[in-house]
């Protein structure tokens, strides 16, 4: 079977298998299987080892972020909104202080916007090097998250350096940057880009031109390029079509309209093109890091004043602030009603639309040991489904 | 832009076109035009990209204030629609045939809001939440301290501040004296 000649089968049509039948079997992958992405889970209705039906079920991780944020105030939400994502917690921390600033009519440092745009590449780096090992782990490929945990450690070492912290690192603030770089930082930083640029090589010629992994990924959840705007795709997954999209050079926030690069396209639009793609992307991360430290202002302010945090009234208004995540777009649409707590945050994460519609979907006439590589290949990342 | 905002007040009687951004703009239309109103923005304007639906309970006027925010990628331009709803019995059209992925928002909408979308596929499936018997969470009545104090046990020992109170005696322990 063509995985993509597959009939479009809307959800409000879909077949209902007979599970009485005695033909299908009905089985849960998740929440607790190392093929799932995080706390999430896949109802499957399997034919044979063919999943004919499939649910997306979030909600195990109880969290009420959005709701809880209308109880703080603007900056007691600050640690909550960092923890909607783990792989990647600067986005959000770029969204809702960038969103604050709009509000509050703010103007950053120019050192700020860089160091901003320093951070968010190098977390957009560790999301990969994340993303990598488990996209290789998924086809049973064991090595390669050896070496990029390992790299990724490397890189969570340099935000320690910077910020504190290894995951949570709150190091974008309203006003800017919560601190400058430490003294030698930098040498390090490029340290560790050489040192991981090496790994990739070796991550390319062991995993990309492995004959099990390419036989396995190619062909796998191919998405049709008409689906990009009829499903709301973005990012990685919508570039993998063909649909030359990327809201760092669209929306030309921070120092990004500074910076020399071209969005990764391919036209495939299958697991192996966007894994492709996606390895990509992170030599253009290595390089974006190159460039933000050559460009970027030795000296200088990285913070504006702002007001007092435990008396600071954001004036009425709403914005939406979208930023480019190594995932898609990933937005905050922030409501202020005047006071010292937001009226409404709400947080748009591209796993919303890539792994229920987009999933469910897919998944469809795929065989049951692909289903955690598919899964893997939209990178989907359910707790910020569940906000 | 502001010719599509006359061309929106034209045709649908939308008002209170907004510029927040040269690439973000509001505007608010009657709730009856939503289907209607994103269907001609996405196949007459070029807003072909969904980016989310969600809602904002405001209460003091009785209405759900729905925002629907859409993209244009060719001018890079995004537009934020609104569309007030009253409260009690909230209803408003179903979009799951413009974007397939508006369904999910929608069931989010039904079962934290209790907004309804009449025909929007699986709507009244539990979505986060499970056995929920309680006002939907995201309206501003329903008092999730309230809720948490009633449903969860105190841990022995638990010191509750106020934390401007506590953080102003924390760093401006003058200030008291």
């Amino acid at each position: 079977m063509k995985r993509d000649r597959m009939p479009y089968i809307p959800p409000a049509e879909r077949a209902t298998p007979d599970l009485d039948s005695g033909k299908y079997l009905l089985m849960w992958q998740g929440p607790q299987h190392p093929g799932i992405t995080g706390n999430m889970s896949l109802r499957l209705v399997i034919e044979g080892d063919t999943v004919v039906d499939c649910e997306t079920h979030v909600g195990y991780l109880h969290r009420g972020f959005e709701k809880l944020m209308e109880r703080r105030s603007w900056m007691q939400n600050f640690p909550l909104v960092c923890r909607i994502a783990v792989p990647e917690p600067d986005f959000n921390e770029y969204c809702y202080a960038a969103a604050l600033e709009e509000l509050s009519g703010i103007q950053i440092p120019e050192k700020a916007v860089w160091l901003r745009t320093f951070s968010l590449e190098l977390m957009r780096l560790a999301s990969y090097l994340m993303w990598i090992g488990g996209q290789a782990g998924s086809f049973g490929h064991g090595t390669i998250i050896q070496w990029s945990a390992t790299m990724r450690d490397y890189v969570l070492d340099l935000f320690e350096e910077l910020t504190g912290g290894r995951i949570y690192h709150m190091y974008i603030i309203p006003g800017g940057v919560r601190g400058d770089v430490p003294a030698g930082y930098f040498k390090h930083v490029l340290e560790v880009m050489d040192t991981v640029q090496k790994n990739l090589d070796d991550i390319e010629l062991v995993m990309y031109h492995n004959a099990v992994f390419k036989l396995r990924a190619e062909g796998l959840g191919y998405i049709p390029p008409d689906w990009i705007d009829r499903y709301g795709i973005t990012g990685p997954n919508a570039r993998a079509a063909g649909i030359k999209r990327d809201l760092r050079k669209d929306l030309g926030y921070l120092a990004y309209p500074q910076l020399e690069f071209q969005p990764v396209v391919g036209s495939k639009s299958d697991a192996f093109e966007r894994a492709r793609l996606r390895l990509q992307e992170m030599y253009q991360c290595i390089d974006l890091i190159r460039q933000c430290i050559d460009l970027m202002p030795k000296e200088g302010p990285f913070r504006a004043k702002t007001p007092n945090p435990l008396y600071w009234k954001v004036p009425a208004g709403e914005t939406y602030v979208a930023a480019e995540c190594t995932r898609g777009e990933y937005g905050f649409y922030v409501v202020s009603d005047g006071s010292e707590k937001p009226r409404r945050v709400a947080v748009r994460g591209p796993s919303y639309t890539h792994a229920v519609s987009v999933m469910e979907r897919l998944v469809r006439g795929v065989n049951i040991a692909d289903v955690a590589g598919l899964m893997v290949s939209l990178h989907t990342y359910p707790p910020e489904i569940e906000r | 832009m502001n010719e599509l905002a006359e061309r929106l007040a034209r045709r649908y009687d939308a008002e209170g076109w907004h510029e927040q951004r040269k690439d973000l703009a509001s505007i608010s239309i009657p709730a009856l035009r939503v289907r209607d109103v994103l269907a001609w923005l996405r196949d007459e304007e070029g807003y072909k990209h969904l980016s989310f639906i969600t809602a904002i309970d405001n209460i003091e006027r009785g209405v759900f204030t729905l925002t629907y925010t859409v993209r244009n990628h060719d001018t890079k331009h995004s537009l934020m629609v609104h569309a007030d709803i009253i409260r009690e019995n909230p209803v408003v059209d179903s979009v799951h045939l413009l974007w397939e992925q508006a369904w999910t928002y929608q069931r989010e909408l039904k079962e934290w809001f209790g907004i309804d979308c009449p025909g929007s596929p699986r709507k009244d499936e539990e979505f986060v939440l499970e056995g929920w018997d309680q006002l939907p969470m995201m309206r501003r009545d329903f008092d999730s301290l309230a809720y948490s104090n009633a449903t969860y046990a105190e841990r022995p020992g638990r010191v509750t501040h106020d934390p401007a109170a506590y953080m102003k005696a924390q760093l401006y322990p003058e200030a008291d004296q």
